[in-house]
């Protein structure tokens, strides 16, 4: 713990990184630049995100860091161990427990509160990055409000695919103002980035912050004849019978056995916990091959 | 009649040499003003300072807005000068490749424009590039193609659409045949000619093919070192060319 400062981060850096948090804040989905650390881990493991958290951190705080839903996969456990020495925070795998919550790929299923932060892992901040490659063009199309080509980007998935195929990283309009990419979250959470908690996206290698106040308005953006849907796979949790959790499709064997389990662990847990079964949670080790495939 | 343009004036310097010089015309709603010249006499300076790709250095272009009758186009805001350039101006490029989305279908290019002004609805989006395409005589089964499918002619009339839909007044032209073999070109000339007459369009068409102002211009405009030489009525420059340069132009067409 004395080998480090708290949280990592020296006081001027994270003076820095709060400076670019509050401004992001008064300017909901304005991407603000600011001066991304080196950070003892690679580009794409989260630089970003914790940066954001290292500057949220308070002794008193409990910690949990999800990847992809879950709470002890690679990323996730990296990332908490980093701060358990760093900072020396308690943590936790139960979403209402956690105060400061660091995630990627996913919005925990049970609702936020006021007292707890959201922090989003984020690759590509820039929502129009792939339509203009140019930055100083995405710019200018950001100042000028000049969002016409996030539908052509739409329009073309359902020329194609006859619906809007874009399932994760789904363009938001934040107050009516900005458009946003909410990070690779699947479509399904969109919903959710209406919250009561603050949310803040962070960018390491580009060098972005962004946020999300409470309460603040996110429209999906769609056509009129195509309206947004938040999709997720047409089953039930295998584990906890869940109807409404976002779920992960797990292949089991070589004959085409699978299954589907909520993507948030936690969530999932507790439901297990409170007594709630699934399809395959009473009958030990998954062996079939002949599931119904509706 | 308040003429759609007025160019008072514009001049364009690269340093010390000149882009195009004192240029000064009107243009009324419907007609069609040709710029001919040599390579490096500064018709594409000159249409660019116009679509306001490139800042002049000095002059003015009235544009008769429809909110607010004429203005000065220089002295506006950039986001309505690109307010302007997606809803009253067109401009097609000799490249297609530079107008057009290359990885976008068809469809999405002519419906980009739409889009940009507000359109959500995907159904008329769709319906309405169907019929543009229709308009300029590419297939209606082609629309989900990419244009990277599309001949070099095909192209040309795509950027055309994709221009056209959102219905402008005036429409800048660099070179659109350019590039096309003669039988191509024919057909694109006389689609041109449709498409003016039957929207009421004003267009400037910058060129160096003499057969092409013959057909499309009402009048015409011959530019040598970034000089305007000579100005009048097509046929009347044409067949009765007083300065030298323009001599020299119009005896240099081989006559087939």
């Amino acid at each position: 713990m004395n080998d480090y400062n708290f949280a990592y981060l020296d006081e001027q850096t994270k003076r820095m990184i709060r400076r670019a948090i509050l401004k992001a804040l008064a300017v909901p989905g304005y991407q603000v630049p600011f001066a991304s650390r080196e950070m003892p881990m690679p580009y794409g493991w989260g630089t970003g995100g914790v940066q954001v958290s290292a500057a949220c951190l308070v002794p008193e705080d409990r910690l949990k860091v999800i990847d992809q839903g879950a709470d002890d996969t690679t990323n996730a456990v990296s990332i908490r161990r980093f701060f358990e020495r760093t900072a020396g925070v308690a943590t936790t795998g139960r979403t209402r427990d956690a105060t400061l919550i660091q995630t990627r790929h996913r919005i925990p299923e049970e609702p936020l509160t006021r007292d707890q932060i959201l922090v989003y892992q984020v690759p590509i901040p820039e929502p129009l990055r792939f339509l203009e490659p140019r930055e100083t063009e995405t710019r200018k199309m950001h100042s000028l409000e000049e969002y016409g080509l996030v539908h052509v980007k739409l329009y073309e998935d359902i020329a194609r695919h006859g619906q809007i195929a874009t399932s994760y990283a789904y363009p938001v309009k934040v107050e009516g103002r900005y458009v946003m990419d909410p990070s690779p979250i699947p479509k399904f959470d969109n919903p959710k980035l209406e919250s009561a908690a603050v949310q803040l996206f962070g960018a390491g290698r580009e060098q972005r912050i962004y946020a999300l106040p409470p309460h603040c308005k996110v429209v999906s953006l769609d056509f009129e004849d195509h309206p947004f849907e938040a999709s997720k796979a047409d089953h039930a949790c295998d584990l906890c019978g869940s109807a409404t959790s976002y779920l992960d499709e797990v292949i089991v064997d070589d004959a085409g056995g699978r299954m589907f389990v909520c993507s948030d662990t936690d969530y999932c847990e507790t439901r297990r916990d409170a007594g709630h079964l699934g399809r395959l949670s009473a009958s030990g080790p998954v062996t079939t091959g002949q599931e119904d495939a509706a | 009649m308040t003429p759609l343009l007025q160019v008072k004036g514009l001049t364009k310097r690269y340093g010390a040499r000149i882009g195009c010089q004192d240029v000064s015309f009107d243009l009324y709603p419907g007609e069609v003003m040709g710029i001919v010249g040599e390579s490096g006499s500064g018709k594409s300076t000159l249409l660019n300072c116009l679509a306001g790709h490139l800042e002049a250095d000095a002059g003015a272009v009235v544009f008769d807005t429809r909110a607010d009758g004429p203005r000065d186009v220089r002295a506006m805001s950039e986001p309505e000068r690109r307010m302007l350039a997606r809803t009253d101006w067109a401009f097609v490029h000799q490249n297609p490749r530079d107008g057009l989305r290359m990885g976008v279908s068809a469809g999405g290019n002519v419906g980009e424009r739409l889009m940009a002004v507000g359109a959500r609805h995907y159904g008329n989006i769709r319906g309405q590039a169907l019929d543009w395409l229709d308009r300029v005589e590419i297939a209606g089964d082609r629309i989900d193609d990419r244009p990277t499918a599309f001949s070099g002619g095909m192209q040309q009339r795509l950027q055309i659409a994709r221009n056209l839909v959102t219905g402008p007044r005036l429409v800048f032209m660099d070179e659109p045949t350019g590039g096309l073999d003669v039988s191509v070109q024919a057909r694109l000339l006389d689609l041109l000619r449709g498409l003016v007459r039957e929207m009421g369009l004003s267009a400037v068409i910058v060129t160096h093919d003499l057969a092409v102002v013959r057909l499309l211009a009402h009048r015409l405009m011959v530019m040598k070192s970034g000089h305007v030489v000579e100005a009048g009525l097509t046929d009347q420059v044409l067949d009765d060319p007083q300065h030298g340069y323009t001599q020299l132009l119009v005896s240099s067409v081989l006559q087939a």
